[in-house]
């Protein structure tokens, strides 16, 4: 897989059928139902004071919820150039243009946050980079928050650049 | 509370007229003095360089700053990014929820 710079956008070439398999996977992992602690997660409590708290879950949680889909939605519509059939997803390129960035971001960052409730990643675990093979789930699990990560990395990099 | 105010008009004749009620603030003054303070807690999870650019962003530090404070974070579990009025904490943490940041709203003791 290789990450380049294209004028206004950025290309992910080179994309395996496994690796192009877990970036269509984004906007499915983003989602928090059937997850025990990711939707308290995604959606915080701003306060001990239970007065801020009623208030927010009436007017402010309503907007975070769009704003998120909203990124999934886009970054759903970007993977749209992955479709295809298996054979097809061989070596196959994603083009993000750069006004899709904080779309990608945001839906990377749900991801990343949703599974790391779904299997409670210690520390440790979430700072281990080199772990051995993708042996179960669980490994899986861990190598998409990291395989993320990455990513996420190298939008901000260029982003700064940009 | 109320009070009656005499007006002598032209030509020695007098009237009475109301004086206006004065509204007086009703709020403590504990809630009048006490600031808010926005404090953003550690997230193994979130990115210290997403961190940074959060905080850039949201509060408009220059980078060396939101560094510190991301790195507050990091190390002392949380750090108070920004202290005052009710109102305008409140909006720092919607932002800050909007970026998935672990972010909350106290009041200063």
């Amino acid at each position: 897989m290789e990450i380049s710079r294209e004028g206004e956008a950025l290309r992910i070439s080179d994309l395996d059928p496994f690796l192009a398999e877990l970036l269509r996977q984004i906007p499915l992992s983003a989602n928090p139902e059937g997850v025990s602690g990711a939707e308290a997660r995604l959606f915080i409590e701003p306060s001990r004071e239970k007065e801020i708290c009623s208030e927010w879950k009436s007017y402010v949680e309503p907007e975070l919820r769009r704003l998120f889909r909203s990124a999934t939605e886009t970054v759903a519509a970007d993977l749209a150039q992955l479709n295809g059939n298996e054979k097809s997803l061989r070596n196959r390129s994603l083009r993000i243009p750069f006004e899709h960035a904080d779309a990608w971001l945001s839906a990377l960052n749900q991801a990343r946050l949703v599974i790391a409730e779904k299997y409670k990643f210690s520390d440790e675990e979430l700072n281990d980079h080199d772990r051995s093979p993708i042996g179960s789930r669980r490994d899986l699990g861990l190598f998409q928050v990291n395989f993320y990560g990455f990513l996420q990395e190298f939008i901000l990099r260029e982003m700064e650049a940009h | 509370m109320s009070a009656v105010i005499t007006v002598r008009l032209e030509k020695g004749s007098t009237s009475t007229v109301e004086a206006p009620v004065k509204e007086t603030e009703t709020r403590g003054e504990e809630e009048l003095d006490l600031p808010w303070q926005v404090v953003v807690h550690n997230d193994p999870v979130n990115l210290m360089t997403y961190v940074t650019m959060v905080f850039q962003r949201v509060f408009g530090y220059p980078r060396e700053k939101a560094e510190r404070h991301m790195l507050e974070v990091h190390h002392k579990g949380r750090s108070i990014l920004w202290c005052g009025v009710r109102e305008r904490a409140e909006f720092y943490v919607q932002q800050l929820h909007g970026y998935l940041l672990l972010a909350t709203l106290e009041k200063v003791v």
